[in-house]
């Protein structure tokens, strides 16, 4: 369908996905900047410049995405110099761009860069920002979304994906345990004289209960102590190095894991639960009253194994009281 | 006593960026080092070990805060969620001052995590200025804009770089981070005079000043943060010291980060160049700290 006359048409292909969130660019640079209209296009243009995928030879694409040579698009509105084409200034950005990013999700996902290898980590990770470019002013919440992406488009990750998507649940986990508040933990005199019926508790904000279809937790250890490893032998002699190099650590098999992710005295941990447990602690984050998280542990569970696990959780300091 | 009429803190000396390797070095040992300045993004969080780390180093230092993400030439409003978090974080470290870029680098509420070139424009400098004085009035903390390195000018812009800044920090009536490495930086990519633009800015609103390395390459350069500073680079701090007078200063090493010893003997260096500004000329008369109301 044409566009009416005079209204600007976005230089968008129809059909063709955006990232999400980011409103379509305007087909032409604005000439003068006079309302924040303007300014908005001009920054909206320059930022899908920015977020595009870089080719194969790490350069800013060749074509714009209505189809129109890039050069011609960036001279629209980026001065050149006697050194430089607007083109080529603004593959310095895209550049930089890729490279920020790229680099800070590698250094969070060393368990999926394990899982995955560099090249195909590296794939995935394109297709996820292209499509979820940051909502977020800071880079710790780059991989919040990845485990959506995941089950979104599981043709990045195949044949491997229900791994690849418990790992990225694990190490997401481990971002929120690194910074997440901590709220005052509960005491038992505050519980004291409360029915249980009517006692409603959380779990701090920086456990994460994970139930998961692979043990990652020592899968993720193994790729960290293998890591160290490598950056040690960086200093040693080059066999020692050539021999590190070879160690590979084996994809874990299926197995039903349940785990709390979670820090103590701010250094992180991973906990093992048994299923009832999980349940327990997973009634109470939702909010059930103490009598009916207890419930949701099964029938077959103890009194006594219960008031254990309470009394480890206390020590943890992982019960809050919900106000 | 303040060197100029916009910086209060000629007595901060000279500061180096709290960086996580240096993290055990600082705590254990101790060193002295006259102030830190801290990213402010990474303690923007609401518990954990960044938070234990800051409150340590607060017992034993001044801190003050730097940002890279506010965005004050982002077309976007300020993001309130953004704000409180920064606020909350003013509250604890009780900076002096706060300084952030003059840039963009959101639109939508889409973040590019990099430092933007303005257009510079009239209108831009207007809109700026303005969103400038509101986050000031909300964090109720004196601002300080620092100029940024860049790689690319648009066609749209109306004036040079530092009279954009100068445009800029006289409608918000707010301080200079003077950056005189992105300055090198920006005028041999922009081929403009390093001097003419720290000779072009109002020297009474510098209320703090950056020094960094840079790498060279064949057509550009660009602003590693992952060398020592270069000669030229401390030529220019020696100018801009001399007309702004002694002045907060900080050096900035990012990348392939030394030990401690060695980013805080480099940034020592300026002591230099600072007690030559002593020397030149004394500009107190009539001086009011950062931030201070006009009489």
């Amino acid at each position: 369908m044409k566009p009416a006359k005079g209204k600007k048409r976005p230089a968008h292909r129809p059909g063709a996905a955006l990232p999400i969130g980011l409103k379509a660019p305007p087909k032409h640079a604005p000439r003068k900047l006079v309302t924040t209209g303007d300014v908005v296009r001009l920054q909206r243009l320059m930022t899908h410049v920015l977020v595009r995928p870089l080719t194969k030879s790490d350069g800013l694409q060749p074509k714009w995405i209505d189809g129109r040579p890039m050069e011609e698009v960036a001279a629209e509105f980026i001065k050149p110099n006697d050194r430089l084409s607007a083109f080529e200034r603004l593959q310095l950005y895209n550049r930089m761009y890729w490279f920020r990013l790229l680099d800070n999700m590698h250094d969070d996902n060393p368990g999926l860069r394990a899982v995955l290898g560099d090249k195909k980590f590296t794939r995935l990770i394109e297709a996820y920002l292209t499509k979820y470019p940051s909502r977020s002013f800071t880079l710790r919440n780059l991989c919040s979304r990845l485990g959506q992406f995941i089950r979104e488009e599981p043709r990045w990750t195949a044949p491997v994906t229900a791994l690849a998507l418990a790992v990225t649940r694990f190490e997401w986990a481990q971002t929120l345990a690194f910074d997440e508040a901590q709220l005052p933990r509960l005491t038992t005199a505050e519980i004291a004289g409360t029915p249980l019926a009517r006692l409603r508790l959380r779990l701090q904000p920086y456990i994460s209960l994970l139930a998961l279809d692979f043990p990652v937790d020592t899968y993720v250890i193994a790729v960290k102590r293998r890591n160290v490893l490598r950056t040690e032998a960086s200093n040693a002699v080059d066999v020692a190095r050539a021999a590190v190099r070879q160690k590979h650590v084996a994809r874990p098999r299926r197995e039903r894991v349940y785990v709390a992710v979670h820090r103590l005295e701010n250094r992180l941990y991973y906990k093992r639960l048994e299923r009832p447990a999980f349940l327990i602690l997973e009634s109470i984050g939702a909010g059930k009253s103490l009598e009916q998280a207890v419930a949701a542990g099964g029938a077959k569970v103890k009194p006594e194994q219960v008031g254990g696990w309470f009394a480890a959780w206390m020590e943890l300091g992982w019960l809050c009281r919900r106000k | 006593m303040p060197a100029n009429s916009f910086n209060g803190f000629t007595d901060y000396g000279i500061g180096i960026g709290l960086r996580v390797p240096h993290y055990a070095h600082i705590l254990e040992q101790k060193p002295v080092v006259d102030w830190f300045e801290i990213i402010s993004e990474n303690f923007m969080v609401d518990g954990g070990r960044p938070l234990q780390v800051l409150d340590q180093i607060m017992e034993q230092y001044r801190v003050v805060q730097h940002g890279v993400s506010m965005y004050f030439g982002s077309a976007d409003k300020p993001d309130r969620a953004h704000l409180k978090k920064l606020k909350a974080l003013v509250k604890r470290t009780k900076t002096p001052w706060l300084s952030d870029h003059l840039c963009w680098g959101s639109v939508d509420g889409t973040y590019t995590h990099d430092l933007l070139p303005m257009p510079y424009t009239f209108a831009t400098a207007k809109r700026t200025a303005e969103k400038i004085r509101q986050i000031r009035d909300y964090l109720e903390v004196p601002i300080c804009v620092e100029n940024v390195s860049s790689y690319a000018e648009y066609h749209v812009s109306e004036m040079t770089e530092w009279e954009f800044l100068s445009e800029v920090v006289e409608r918000a009536d707010c301080g200079i981070l003077l950056d005189v490495n992105n300055i090198y930086v920006s005028a041999k990519n922009h081929d403009f005079n390093p001097y003419d633009y720290i000779n072009g800015v109002p020297h009474h609103r510098v209320g703090q000043m950056h020094v960094a390395g840079h790498t060279k390459f064949e057509k550009y350069i660009l602003d590693t943060h992952d060398h020592p500073v270069l000669d030229p680079v401390w030529k220019l701090y020696a100018h801009a010291t001399k007309l702004c007078g002694v002045t907060a200063t900080l050096l900035e090493w990012d990348d392939k980060i030394p030990s401690f010893d060695e980013v805080h003997n480099e940034a020592l260096k300026a002591n230099e160049f600072i007690d030559g500004a002593k020397k030149a000329k004394s500009v107190t008369s009539g001086a009011r700290p950062l931030g201070a109301p006009r009489p």
